[in-house]
């Protein structure tokens, strides 16, 4: 199965790391599709359920390493909100693996790339999510 | 609220075979026909030549652009540059979005070419969904005080204060001791020179004190700041009561001070047990005892001992003193190259013993660079002993009758030794000054985990704050010596110079805008905006015959960096992102979920 996964990146931070995954030339799995946003503290809890009742398999957000937000500490935010997403997917019977928060670096490629493998590889072995393609 | 139905133009690149090579770029164009709202799609070899430039400028034109993507590389490349293609063709820069299939894209799925291509089109499909909703923005201007505050009057904050003034901005210069020059005051002489401390900075303070662009203001402090950059209001608190004025830039040159080894080898409970500082005055005011052997303790309280880090200053500060005592000055001038350093080093090594006894216990000597390893073999030649010890194995010091003992381990002959010196000085790292803390607060700017202030970028900003329009150089932001601080001086009202001297700061418009009338006045954004750029104020809102007092909370363009945190927290949905509006980002949630989305005028 090919699963569909969004993943949301901040600018300063996990995108420029994604581009560096590019610039370098790692391979990682093409099921992702970046949503660029400004911080990961921009993340709103409905975006990720949302993404969730479209259709998508996995849900991956991304942003600077705590400490080292562009935005002083919109990914402090971003954790707790994840936090709480996660929690309302368990209550909700949704596997909570399916909703992932990492932090990668802009000097950082080579993590980018291997957490998109790996979090593909997990989505895979989750199957389909049963919400999708509900509407 | 844009009005016109959108008319998108995508431009697909192939990037030469960046791109064209792994991505079916003519299927890409194909598919993007398709797609709601797109009244033109084409492809470009390279769409950040010329020629790809003309084309977009030609489209917009003759297609009657009101939205264009460009799908190619990473917008950290060209943007900027697609942007301003935009803006010539008369289409405002906020309708342009760009999609990147190229680092995202093409390079890193190589091998899967087929997979490579759905996902491009995946990727520009949401991208037009976002871009139809865009809306113009206007960039707003904010006028500049053309004036300065700088925080200290040592090496640094003079430096600044001067270098400003003499380009001809009106700067306050606030020290909190009633004379100018901070810490070097405390030194006898400098390294490097080996020249009166106080005299060597003295030409600098008569500049400063007869520059007409200077204010200077002894024994005060900073009292209150408000404001942001290019309008702070700052209010200034001394001996002739407060001053208040407005200015456009601050910098922070507050220095630092030294740690008082409180607990360590014996200061504070034995005589003869001094800090590097406290030789160095007793040297100036000619109060040190007679000497026939001084031990040094490097480290003395650095790097894991008590604080964390090195403060890089210490060991050639020592050496210097070491070379005093031994009697010969530091080299007056210095070498041109290495070669003469050899020859100088072997005739050092000739001279007779050094009368006074010096030891230097150390971890390891930091005298890095050129002329400060220089100095170390110079120091070696002297005859200065230096004792190699390990942090889990320090050098003790105790007292027998009136005579200091040291025992230590040394490293390189692997034995226990013990000697006594007249005097044992400590080299202690500088640290962060007490009104620090109080003072990040006032500001708004941070401190790091050392305490020293904390710099927007430790590599790329290193002397400017996250928040604009406030700067920092010297010991206020970790130990640096004189030269240093210098040239972080300039560099410090160099960057401040900028938007005094535009007269304007420009900001990007992504940031945030309150919907008063949704605004509940709860407070939450202020709360959690890392900028300040948010406040609540007093508002009357009224309802037929009714009027209530009620707080709305409203986003200073100018101080608001668009990190859009506050949308999310707004518990009433009461705040927008410009550029990154919750309905921009869910249309490219709804594409990627397969849902048709109406992109019509909303």
């Amino acid at each position: 199965m090919e699963p569909k996964i969004v993943a949301f990146c901040c600018k300063w931070c996990s995108s420029a790391g994604a581009d560096l995954a590019g610039t370098s030339r790692m391979k990682y799995p093409p099921n992702i599709r970046i949503i660029r946003v400004m911080c990961s503290g921009r993340i709103e809890p409905s975006y990720i359920l949302h993404a969730l009742e479209l259709g998508a398999d996995g849900v991956i957000i991304t942003g600077c390493h705590l400490g080292d937000c562009h935005y002083i500490a919109g990914n402090e935010q971003a954790k707790k909100r994840v936090e709480m997403t996660t929690e309302l997917l368990e209550t909700m019977g949704i596997d909570p693996r399916r909703l992932r928060l990492e932090w990668i670096s802009a000097s950082e490629g080579a993590r980018f790339a291997s957490v998109m493998t790996d979090f593909v590889e997990e989505i895979k072995e989750l199957g389909h999510s049963p919400l999708g393609g509900v509407s | 609220m844009e009005q016109t139905e959108p008319r998108i133009g995508v431009f697909v690149c192939h990037c030469g075979v960046n791109i064209g090579g792994f991505v079916d770029v003519p299927d890409v164009v194909r598919y993007v026909k398709t797609l709601p709202n797109v009244v033109h799609a084409d492809r470009n070899l390279y769409t950040c030549a010329d020629d790809g430039l003309a084309a977009i400028r030609d489209a917009i034109k003759e297609r009657d652009l009101n939205r264009v993507i460009v799908a190619s590389c990473t917008p950290r490349t060209h943007a900027p540059l697609f942007k301003r293609t935009c803006e010539e063709a008369g289409l405002n820069k906020y309708l342009f979005e760009f999609v990147n299939i190229r680092e995202h894209c093409s390079w890193v799925h190589m091998k899967e070419p087929e997979k490579a291509t759905e996902k491009a089109k995946m990727l520009i499909a949401m991208g037009v969904a976002k871009a139809a909703l865009l809306e113009p923005q206007e960039e707003e201007r904010v006028p500049v005080e053309p004036k300065a505050l700088v925080l200290g009057g040592g090496v640094a904050g003079m430096t600044a204060a001067l270098s400003l003034a003499n380009q001809g901005f009106e700067t306050y210069l606030v020290e909190k001791e009633d004379k100018l020059g901070g810490f070097v005051r405390n030194l006898d002489t400098l390294y490097q020179t080996g020249k009166d401390a106080l005299e060597s900075i003295t030409p600098l303070i008569d500049k400063v004190t007869a520059n007409k662009n200077i204010h200077i203001l002894t024994s005060s402090t900073l009292k209150d700041v408000e404001g942001y950059i290019g309008n702070y209001e700052v209010t200034m608190a001394g001996n002739g009561g407060e001053t208040v004025a407005k200015v456009g830039a601050i910098i922070v040159a507050t220095g630092a001070e030294e740690y008082k080894p409180a607990g360590l080898y014996g200061y504070g409970e034995y005589e003869n047990v001094v800090t590097l500082k406290e030789f160095e005055r007793m040297e100036k005011e000619k109060t040190l005892p007679a000497t026939k052997s001084v031990a040094f303790i490097q480290c003395a309280g650095a790097r894991g001992q008590v604080l964390e880090y090195c403060s890089r200053i210490c060991c050639t500060n020592a050496i210097k003193s070491a070379m005093k005592l031994v009697g010969t000055e530091a080299p007056e001038t210095l070498p041109e190259a290495g070669r003469v350093g050899r020859r100088r080093r072997r005739k050092a090594v000739a001279s007779a013993p050094p009368e006074v006894e010096v030891t230097i216990f150390n971890r390891g000597i930091t005298t890095y660079g050129v002329e400060h390893e220089l100095m170390y073999n110079n120091a070696r030649g002297m005859g200065i002993r230096f004792v190699k010890y390990t942090p889990e194995n320090p050098p003790e010091v105790s007292r027998e009758g009136d005579r200091l003992v040291i025992s230590y381990h040394n490293e390189t002959l692997k034995t226990d030794q013990t000697m006594s010196p007249d005097l044992i000085v400590l080299s202690t790292p500088l640290v962060q000054i007490p009104e620090a803390e109080e003072l990040s607060k006032m500001l708004k700017v941070p401190l790091g985990r050392d305490k020293f202030f904390f710099e927007a970028h430790v590599k790329l900003r290193p002397l400017d704050f996250a928040t604009d329009g406030i700067y920092l150089c010297g010991t206020a932001h970790a130990p640096v010596f004189i030269d240093e601080a210098i040239y972080q001086a300039y560099g410090a009202a160099s960057r401040a110079s900028i938007p005094l001297a535009n007269g304007y700061v420009q900001a990007e418009a992504i940031t945030a805008v309150v919907d008063e009338e949704r605004c509940i006045g709860c407070g939450s954004c202020v709360d959690i905006c890392p900028y300040h750029a948010i406040e609540l104020s007093e508002k009357e809102v009224i309802l037929e015959e009714i009027t209530l007092a009620t707080r709305k909370s409203s986003v200073n363009p100018a101080v608001c960096k668009g990190c859009g945190t506050c949308v999310v927290t707004c518990p009433v949905g009461a705040i927008t992102q410009r550029n990154f509006t919750t309905p921009q980002i869910t249309a490219a949630i709804k594409v990627f979920g397969g849902v048709p989305v109406s992109l019509g005028v909303s």
